[in-house]
């Protein structure tokens, strides 16, 4: 038995070593060839810090450049694979290799090439997994963030944002500590499953043994055929009061940062919510909406007949009371005053082995300027939300997402600028 | 995929060039990998003598062991036959690459109950043999009684193993592969507690695999660091990172603690470790460019 005291076991002699040696057994087939491959590039080709562009030709190609990272105000995809990680690294210069190599790769990725070329040598993996082959882009979008935690393990808190902790405990919550928190995240939303969870694959890969998964959801969003905002498992439409993608005044006022190394990034709130689908399918029609305040079908506000039709949460009805109930999420939520840009998407996890019942709800993501706008809807959502009966948080995690990268920069420079 | 596109060529001829521009990754009329790379292969005949005489010498020692280990179950000695199981399989496991070739004899002397099952067939009959079976006799049967056939089974097999093996043809694809093999062994079973159901002395095989694997890196380490010094050290690193944390789990006279008295954190810590050696031990084969 070795012991790590011992001897190292491998160094011991080798019995039968002198009288193999010249055999030459097993030389055959080594062929010699003469080429100009040898010790140009390293295997996976991590050495090579080229510079990439945005492609100008790929189909369904959104852009990696630009003042703010993708993501964010890109349309809404119809999947995402969203990813926590831990990160094994101590250094800042480690760190900073980490996002330096990403950088190029989220690129490649987003132009829906491979991440690293094929090599000539089959004798090794190849850089690229190789399962997004023959997809497109599929308006592959990255967003990469840095959470609260990373601060404290690189001893790099006085740089941490007064606004960057973690998410104070709210009433009904019951985070598990496998969804909730992490280092860095990741989020890939794309049109297509498979290309969104190939590219935190091959990034988490990229940077083995510097950083790990430490949760990760898949989700989707399905958009009707007409278009318009997609519903989610209680089947009412999720979304249609955000702030316009195009309104640069308003997503300034509600979602970019304006201080500091994240000038031009935003914060992420990841909220796991599972949907308790069994209790909801067993509630009327006429519960469900009030649930929402808003009616199923149209997605109106109760008294009103468009989605978009604009409402005035405090008006009453004749006999005083309020026309969208004041225990709705809608009121509550708008009641707050606090904004937000929400990204959620479903996802259906299989089962859960201790009730039987449908593992699934809601990969809640939101983008906000300050952490508190999310805090303060949640707090107003409170124990008051008729919505709470069916449903429960189970993960929780907040991330500062990078500003937008110039061509020639990296992820998070702005930060290791201000080390 | 089969296809590499003619940029690769470029790049890996060392001239950089920024994103293909297409959405086409691969220019499909590019002629397959295999038939056009003309790599400039290494002269490996040293390395491979020197895995081949460790790979022997790893199967003398197994022939041996299982030698002893089965007089020891033919004379009714529990006791000695449980102390004699776990170090007499870690030769094995050593050397699995190479033992594994031989497509029959690897189930007959290694094979699980759940191997056998997928195949239809219970504990209660003839075709489960080898050390797995007189495991389940000895840990959960408490006896070596009737089991006696399937002892001199398994040294007959151990026999024509040790017999086998030495026309083996070590090539540098079965080292390199095989060193990745053994990781992946661990990944898949050894770390799951699936290897050793009965006797939960997983982590034996657990340690035999990961020197299985270090042996080959010492053997190519030279022809490594002519070629990428960084990943040399990143192996010595992850080797290190593995060798530690199994080092926690030794017992007092060199063994190890039994699989059950791993935490779930202890095994993710285990795993993750083993996954971070394999991705750069996958590595090696540059050494073939
Ligand atoms: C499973 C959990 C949730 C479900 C099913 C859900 C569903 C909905 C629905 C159907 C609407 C109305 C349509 C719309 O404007 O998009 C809505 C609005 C809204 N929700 Fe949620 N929601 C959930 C969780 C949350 C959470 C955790 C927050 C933030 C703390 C939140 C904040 C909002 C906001 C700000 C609005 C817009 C209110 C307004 O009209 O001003 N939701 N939600």
């Amino acid at each position: 038995m070795t012991t790590s005291n011992d001897e190292k076991w491998i160094n011991k002699k080798i019995s039968r070593r002198d009288m193999l040696k010249f055999t030459g057994i097993g030389a055959v087939g080594v062929a010699i060839g003469a080429s100009g491959f040898g010790g140009v590039i390293k295997a996976m080709g991590y050495d090579v810090f080229e510079s990439v562009a945005d492609s100008k030709t790929a189909f369904n190609k959104v852009d990696f450049y630009g003042r703010h990272q993708s993501g964010i105000i890109t349309p809404v995809q119809t999947h995402i694979y969203f990813a926590s990680l831990n990160v094994l690294v101590s250094s800042k210069k480690d760190l900073q290799e980490v996002f330096k190599k990403w950088t190029p790769l989220i690129v490649r990725l987003m132009n829906g090439e491979l991440m690293v070329d094929l090599t000539p040598n089959t004798r090794v993996p190849t850089g690229d997994t190789g399962e997004a082959e023959g997809l497109n882009a599929s308006n592959l979008s990255i967003t990469v963030g840095v959470g609260p935690s990373l601060f404290d393990k690189l001893g790099i808190t006085n740089l941490k944002p007064a606004e960057l902790a973690d998410l104070p405990h709210f009433p009904k919550d019951q985070l598990q500590e496998e969804f909730t928190g992490g280092d860095i995240c990741i989020q890939a939303c794309a049109d297509d499953p498979q290309v969104a969870f190939h590219a935190v694959r091959n990034l988490v890969r990229a940077a083995s043994g510097k950083v790990e998964i430490k949760w990760s959801q898949a989700g989707f969003n399905s958009f009707p055929a007409a278009g318009g905002t997609p519903r989610n498992l209680f089947a009412f439409k999720d979304g249609t009061v955000n702030p316009a993608i195009t309104d640069e005044k308003d997503l300034k006022e509600v979602v970019w940062v304006d201080k500091g190394w994240l000038k031009g990034g935003s914060y992420l709130v990841a909220r796991k919510i599972q949907m308790h689908l069994e209790t909801w399918d067993r509630t009327s029609l006429k519960d469900q909406e009030a649930t929402f305040g808003r009616y199923r079908d149209s997605g109106a506000a109760f008294g009103k007949t468009k989605e978009f039709d604009d409402f005035d949460v405090d008006a009453k009805d004749e006999k005083g009371a309020y026309i969208m109930p004041d225990t709705s999420h809608v009121h509550l939520a708008r009641k707050s005053n606090a904004r937000m840009l929400r990204r959620s998407y479903s996802y259906a996890s299989g089962v859960m082995t201790n009730t039987g019942a449908h593992d699934a709800g809601l990969l809640f993501v939101s983008f906000q300027k300050n952490p508190d706008q999310f805090t303060t809807v949640q707090n107003s959502l409170g124990r008051m939300d008729k919505m709470n009966e069916y449903i429960t948080h189970r993960g929780s995690a907040v991330f500062a997402c990078f500003p937008g990268v110039q061509k020639g920069s990296y992820l998070g420079e702005a930060l290791f600028n201000a080390l | 995929m089969k296809y590499y596109s003619f940029l690769s060529v470029l790049i890996a001829g060392g001239i950089l060039m920024a994103g293909c521009g297409n959405a086409e990754k691969v220019n499909k009329d590019s002629a397959p990998v295999t038939e056009q790379a003309k790599l400039e292969e290494v002269d490996l005949t040293a390395e491979l003598t020197a895995y081949k005489d460790f790979a022997l010498d790893q199967m003398d020692q197994f022939l041996i062991e299982t030698e002893n280990f089965v007089k020891l179950f033919k004379a009714g000695d529990i006791e000695g036959a449980k102390a004699a199981y776990a170090p007499a399989r870690m030769y094995f496991e050593r050397s699995e690459p190479i033992a594994e070739s031989f497509g029959d004899l690897d189930p007959r002397i290694d094979g699980r109950l759940a191997d056998i099952q997928e195949e239809g067939k219970g504990k209660g009959e003839e075709e489960w043999t080898g050390y797995h079976k007189l495991e389940y006799a000895l840990w959960e049967e408490n006896t070596t009684a009737g089991y006696e056939a399937i002892a001199d089974q398994l040294l007959a097999d151990a026999k024509e193993l040790h017999a086998l093996v030495q026309t083996v043809e070590v090539t540098p694809d079965l080292m390199i592969t095989g060193a990745v093999d053994l990781l992946n062994e661990v990944s898949t079973s050894k770390i799951t507690g699936e290897e050793e159901i009965y006797s939960h002395t997983d982590l034996y095989d657990f340690k035999a695999n990961i020197e299985g694997a270090e042996k080959i890196f010492e053997i190519l380490r030279s022809k490594l660091d002519a070629k990428d010094k960084e990943l040399v050290t990143t192996l010595d690193e992850k080797f290190k990172a593995v060798d530690d944390l199994l080092a926690l789990h030794e017992t007092a006279n060199g063994g190890y603690i039994s699989y059950e008295e791993l935490t779930g954190e202890n095994t993710k810590a285990l795993s993750a470790a083993v996954n971070q050696l394999g991705e750069p031990l996958s590595q090696m084969g540059i050494i073939l460019e």
